[in-house]
């Protein structure tokens, strides 16, 4: 157990005495996953809301799909936007391959799904007799769905924070699209793979408990806002 | 006997006051769900300065023709006439000029005061009328000390209260109100209804109340639509509607206390002697004090019928002698609709008694009813 300990030990110290490569490869994890995330909530929220107000069958039908995104594994993302910016891919002029842009791309596709799915169960959870409601007091249609996308900003919360947490902790597919660069691509979880391929456990460790910090404060985020949501209104 | 047809015209005649000029018109409206009519009215008219009750069992389609006459489902066939234009589901002047209550007060999160201001705002009001009014409103419904507080704080009767004060501060043309008092308590009901009563009242708007229950109905409505299986089966004032109702359906449903309108002239303890409305006059039990408005309201079987000339040992102070002007069985009852000197009154009696009196409709009879028969209720 010697090796955990010192291991722990060794991290906690290149935590506090804020050690550069370390809390820039925080930094840069940071930005580039809350980019993807807010990509994430500008098209997963309307995608969201749209599949919920769909009739029952065509509702079905659009969950399974958005579900699906969910089990997006990273790798195969990784893949597919690695050829979509590759010199012969579509978008291979842009020559954004082995850029943060690349990977705000692919953990966008990750996170996306995640927001548009929580969206989909808030939204659906408001009832409909809301929107009626608003429309029997003379709001317009789009006011008066704004109200029910507006009652379920707690679940949109929850959804954009889940996607964040996703998008942070995933390796295959900004490994696969940013490469692991020095100082330009290289965020937590890859610097982790790098670390502990090198036998520097504790830069591995240290980066490890700044993400666990991360997914704690997520989660602390989606849980303070599911349990405040007042629900007896509606009724 | 008050058919359809003729609550229909009695009711057009009434509405030849300018004061209760029609402001919504339905006309052979239909309204199916999966191939199934669930709503199917020839005629319904909303006028201005009335409360039109539409009474009648869950399922019946009230709320379905609330809905369409709010503008707010399209109907599968039939005219909408609003200000005499016709006009489609959503139509955008419709809905301005209208609010609705919808059976739950379906709140959005924030404080009351934003659920409030809600439609003023869409409206384009400017910020200070906005206040004023909200302001103005939840004095008069009593909970302009909530104006702050949270919706998720408030108890069931108080978020109803805001539900009602929310479409209220509009100052809208037409009212509609679907069951707004479902799944109250009872203490809290009758003060709610209070309410209702006092905010309809005060102003000279159109009042489509939607609801399954009669002393509701009764209580607010200047007209009684009475729904069953998605059509209206009969139309009338209360009284018509609670003296003869038209099926037997509408016999159940209009409960079993009928009520006389007047003005108290004495009151002694819990005596009181009232001058009614129709020029009669009765003697009735009733904490009430003189000169206030009241109702009275009496049970049909605490009527008791005899044979004109034939004492009947009775200790009733009502006696008048009155005239069989209809009859109509439901099973084994007889409804009698008697007309005497100064009201009208409905006693109920067994088919046997009737043909052992050797009644029939323009007999003349002594109708008794005990005061202690007769309570007495303040209206507002």
């Amino acid at each position: 157990m010697d090796l955990f300990r010192d291991t722990f030990r060794e991290a906690a110290v290149l935590i506090a005495s804020g050690d550069l490569y370390t809390w820039r490869t925080a930094l840069l994890s940071l930005r580039i996953s809350a980019a993807a995330a807010i990509l994430g909530f500008i098209v997963g929220v309307p995608v969201g809301t749209a599949v919920a107000l769909w009739g029952p069958r065509a509702r079905t039908w659009g969950a399974a799909f958005v579900n699906t995104g969910l089990a997006f594994p990273p790798v195969v993302v990784g893949l597919f936007v690695y050829m979509l910016l590759s010199r012969r891919g579509p978008l291979g002029e842009l020559e954004l391959l082995f850029t943060p842009a690349a990977m705000i791309l692919a953990q966008f596709i990750l996170a996306g799904p995640y927001v548009a799915a929580i969206t989909l169960a808030g939204v659906q959870q408001v009832p409909a007799d809301l929107r009626l409601q608003a429309m029997g007091l003379g709001a317009s249609r789009w006011r008066a769905l704004w109200l029910q996308v507006r009652e379920a900003r707690g679940a949109i919360l929850a959804g954009v924070a889940a996607g964040f947490g996703a998008a942070i902790s995933e390796v295959g597919a900004v490994m696969i699209v940013g490469g692991n660069i020095l100082e330009e691509t290289r965020v937590l979880t890859t610097a982790i793979v790098l670390e502990t391929r090198r036998g520097q456990f504790a830069r591995a460790m240290a980066m490890g408990l700044i993400l666990l910090a991360i997914a704690f404060a997520v989660n602390v985020a989606i849980a303070h806002w599911q349990q405040r949501q007042p629900r007896r209104i509606w009724t | 006997m008050t058919t359809p047809e003729a609550g229909a015209a009695a009711s057009a005649e009434a509405g030849s006051s300018p004061a209760h000029e029609t402001i919504l018109r339905g006309e052979a409206l239909v309204r199916r769900y999966g191939g199934v009519p669930v709503a199917s009215v020839d005629r319904i008219e909303v006028r201005s300065g009335e409360v039109l009750a539409l009474l009648g069992p869950n399922g019946a389609g009230k709320s379905t023709l609330l809905r369409i006459l709010a503008g707010l489902e399209r109907p599968d066939a039939g005219r909408l006439v609003f200000r005499g234009r016709e006009v489609r589901a959503r139509d955008a002047e419709l809905r301005r000029a209208s609010a609705c209550v919808f059976q739950r007060p379906y709140l959005w999160s924030g404080r009351v005061r934003d659920n409030v201001e809600f439609g003023l705002k869409a409206r384009g009001v400017a910020p200070e009328e906005r206040r004023r009014r909200t302001q103005a409103i939840l004095d008069l419904l009593g909970i302009a000390a909530l104006a702050d507080a949270p919706v998720s704080t408030l108890s069931g009767g108080e978020a109803r209260r805001v539900a009602l004060a929310r479409a209220l501060v509009l100052e809208p043309q037409v009212l509609f109100l679907d069951e707004p008092t479902a799944d109250l308590d009872v203490s809290i009901h009758r003060r709610f209804i209070e309410d209702v009563e006092r905010a309809v009242r005060r102003s000279r708007r159109a009042v489509l109340l939607v609801t399954h229950l009669a002393p509701e109905a009764f209580a607010l409505g200047d007209r009684i639509a009475v729904m069953e299986c998605g059509r209206i089966v009969q139309e009338g004032t209360p009284e018509e509607i609670f003296e003869m109702p038209a099926t037997e359906f509408a016999a159940s449903f209009t409960g079993a206390e009928f009520l006389l309108r007047g003005r108290v002239r004495h009151a002694e303890g819990e005596t009181v002697w009232v001058d009614l409305d129709t020029g009669g006059s009765l003697e009735a039990r009733g904490r009430v004090a003189t000169g206030a408005a009241v109702r009275v309201a009496y049970r049909p079987e605490d009527v008791v019928i005899t044979v004109s000339g034939v004492e009947a040992r009775s200790s009733a102070r009502n006696r008048f002698e009155m005239r069989i002007a209809a009859a109509r069985a439901y099973g084994s009852f007889v409804r009698l609709r008697l007309t005497g000197p100064g009201l009208t009154l409905v006693a109920l009696i067994t088919r046997h008694a009737m043909e052992d009196l050797g009644l029939r409709v323009s007999s003349i009879v002594t109708a008794q009813v005990k005061a202690t028969a007769l309570h007495t209720f303040e209206t507002f």
